[in-house]
């Protein structure tokens, strides 16, 4: 397991390549990337707020806990904050499991809680001025699914 | 004496990041009690607590839990990552 939390850009790629690499029982990696995305046509940036005390911490209990309910070899969470512009990669998730089943639904459920249980803040700066981004009452629905 | 951070808007209305604050609140909610007392910009920021999450020594707790041994109160909107 791995996490990480920082401002500098990554490479998903490059991080999915050498995710569950050289392992022989692993028999499905599900990756998710997420990027910035220009819903108004008008961003000029993203910028992300995070509680460092709080954060890794936050995102470790997630992990540990959806490696406690699905059978995976390993997991993977990366999650930038600072200022990021439109098209930017913002996190990703990995997992590897023997089989696809667990690593899919492992992913679907770190992604869940992410956006509602890692103390991450988004904010979208425009030319008219600067927005939080409201949490939606669906990504708090769709907790209860697990 | 018990450290409170803040973040985003909550961070903004208040005008501080952190600050140490002399209370002997014995929940959160008596906390937010205190606080709103001080100021417009307290009262503004905590107007509507079921807009607020708080986390008490960096684990998300509720507003009646108690505060007893805590050091690091955190007040913040619902989070939005991934």
């Amino acid at each position: 397991m791995r996490i990480s939390v920082q401002e500098a850009p990554f490479d998903p790629g490059a991080e999915a390549a050498g995710f569950g690499a050289g392992r022989s029982d692993v028999g499905a990696v599900v990756t998710f990337a997420g990027l910035v995305r220009d819903d108004s046509g008008r961003m000029q940036a993203l910028e992300i707020e995070h509680y460092p005390a709080m954060t890794e911490r936050a995102i470790a209990a997630i992990t540990q806990e959806a490696m406690a309910r699905w059978t995976l070899a390993d997991a993977l969470v990366i999650h930038r904050y600072g200022r990021l512009t439109v098209g930017e990669t913002i996190m990703m998730v990995a997992t590897a499991a023997r089989h696809r089943a667990d690593a899919f639904a492992a992913a679907e459920f770190l992604m869940d809680y992410l956006k509602s249980r890692a103390p991450f803040w988004k904010k979208e700066i425009g030319p008219e001025g600067e927005s939080w981004v409201a949490a939606k009452d669906a990504d708090e629905a769709a907790l209860k699914r697990w | 004496m018990i450290d409170v951070v803040y973040f985003a808007w909550v961070r903004e209305r208040i005008g501080l990041a952190r600050e140490r604050v002399d209370s002997q609140a014995a929940t959160v909610a008596a906390l937010v009690d205190e606080l709103r007392a001080r100021e417009d910009r307290y009262a503004a920021a905590f107007a509507d607590i079921s807009a607020l999450r708080v986390a008490l020594d960096q684990e998300l707790a509720d507003f009646d839990a108690p505060l007893s041994g805590v050091r690091e109160v955190a007040f913040f909107p619902p989070m939005t990552g991934g």
